[in-house]
């Protein structure tokens, strides 16, 4: 068993720096908000136009007028902001975040990005901010678990699936590991204990190059 | 004359928006939605419309019965996925709704440009997928890019959290989402608003009124979140 998605979570959030301006995206994503270490403060933004977003709101605290991406009521953090949704892509294409945290159905070796649509004629294609946030952000990390269901990789030589945004992944964030996306192929630099790189290697079919500390 | 843009119903409000149009609808989840606005479009039977809006019909109970009603023939989105709904779903597998699919910001920036007078520009979003498919590609200071046009409408429905008679607007959190924008993108904009208020802060106003053809008074979704925002009658 690897590690448990709130545990991916926190280890995300040890990698943002304090003060970051980040966007967090549907599903685990959303845990780091959670997990941020003691003494670090981040400005969470939400693209439908806010910086500053709190937690989600109680039954109480609910506005109306105050929803996140997911279309969840939220709360105002001190300091929270509010803009149009140009100002707010503005901010994300302007590379002004420092940080996004998004879900994947394939990250390629080279930091290709699938996260948008399958290839399934049923399904309703919706792309929302993710290309904006792909090509804006100045960090692009990936958390996911690293096998589907059935067992696929979903990290790949190539995507399958229709690309999000080109070598755009800095880092991607598994139950079973932390690897580094680029040119020369994947980096492992961190294992769960219950994985090694033979093995991953065999079921992912990928040259995975041991960045791992040497202890 | 005094101005006042200040209407006294829905259906005053939407004059002029006749089958065929090309409309733009604020929104992003429940906020933001014009809904009294949109309940008059769809009371007065117009069809074959254009819908731009970031969600194609989800969030609101208005536009929902708009794409039921079979009254859009386009919609132009980022998002048309919807939780707790399936009718943009039902209408397009069953081929009996077109959809232009552009990235939410690609889809912002597009109709800000339209109000802006720009005639288009490059933007490294889409860049490689298939949304940028047959758009022109260029690589500038290396970063490769694509080429996008402004977006306009007929008409633009937005909704404000208080206006006045000169059209002016303050929006609510995250009900400001495309407003703004959307108010200058079309060749008349209606705005519906939770109250009109004698004067409203100049300081605080996020659409000056010389964007607004209409205002008109739907339902009220919050207090004035700022003292600030506008003096009582």
């Amino acid at each position: 068993m690897g590690w448990t998605r709130n545990q991916i979570a926190a280890r995300v959030a040890q990698d943002i720096p304090d003060g970051a301006y980040v966007n967090l995206g549907i599903g685990m994503p959303t845990l780091v908000a959670d997990h941020v270490p003691p003494g670090k403060e981040f400005v969470l933004h939400t693209e439908n136009g806010m910086l500053g977003m709190g937690p989600a709101a109680l039954d109480g605290e609910i506005d109306v007028d105050l929803i996140n991406a997911g279309k969840i009521y939220v709360t105002e953090n001190p300091g929270a902001s509010y803009f149009h949704h140009a100002d707010s892509f503005a901010m994300i294409r302007g590379r002004h975040l420092s940080h996004c945290v998004i879900g994947a159905y394939q990250v390629a070796q080279n930091g290709d990005l699938a996260n948008w649509r399958t290839t399934s004629p049923t399904t309703i294609p919706g792309v929302g901010g993710a290309m904006d946030l792909a090509v804006g952000a100045q960090h692009v990390f990936v958390a996911m678990e690293l096998f589907t269901r059935s067992g696929e990789c979903k990290l790949v030589k190539a995507c399958t699936y229709p690309l999000t945004a080109t070598q755009c992944v800095e880092r991607v964030y598994t139950d079973l590991g932390v690897f580094e996306p680029g040119p020369d192929g994947v980096a492992v630099v961190e294992l769960h204990a219950s994985a090694t790189l033979d093995d991953l290697r065999h079921r992912s079919g990928l040259d995975l190059i041991d960045a791992l500390p040497k202890s | 004359m005094a101005i006042n843009k200040v209407v006294e119903s829905a259906e005053q409000a939407i004059s002029g928006i006749d089958d065929g149009a090309t409309l733009m609808v604020s929104g992003f989840g429940p906020p933001g939605q014009p809904e009294a606005v949109l309940e008059a479009v769809l009371a007065k039977g117009v069809t074959d419309l254009t819908i731009i809006n970031n969600n194609a019909g989800a969030g609101g109970v208005a536009i929902s019965r708009l794409f039921a009603a079979k009254r859009v023939r386009k919609v132009v989105c980022s998002f048309p996925k919807a939780i707790g709904s399936t009718i943009f779903d039902e209408l397009y597998l069953a081929g009996e709704i077109e959809l232009e699919l552009v990235p939410q910001g690609t889809l912002a920036e597009r109709i800000r440009a339209a109000g802006a007078g720009i005639t288009g520009f490059f933007t490294p979003t889409g860049y490689g997928t298939e949304l940028a498919e047959g758009k022109e590609v260029r690589v500038i200071d290396g970063v490769p890019s694509v080429f996008e046009r402004p977006l306009f409408a007929d008409f633009a429905l937005v909704r404000g959290h208080r206006g006045d008679r000169y059209g002016n607007l303050v929006f609510r959190k995250t009900g400001r989402n495309f407003g703004p924008i959307m108010a200058a993108a079309a060749e008349v904009t209606i705005a519906e608003v939770g109250g009109v208020l004698p004067q409203l802060d100049p300081e605080v106003i996020a659409t000056p009124g010389i964007y607004v053809d209409r205002v008109v008074v739907g339902a009220d979704t919050g207090a004035d979140t700022l003292p600030a925002t506008g003096t009582e009658a």
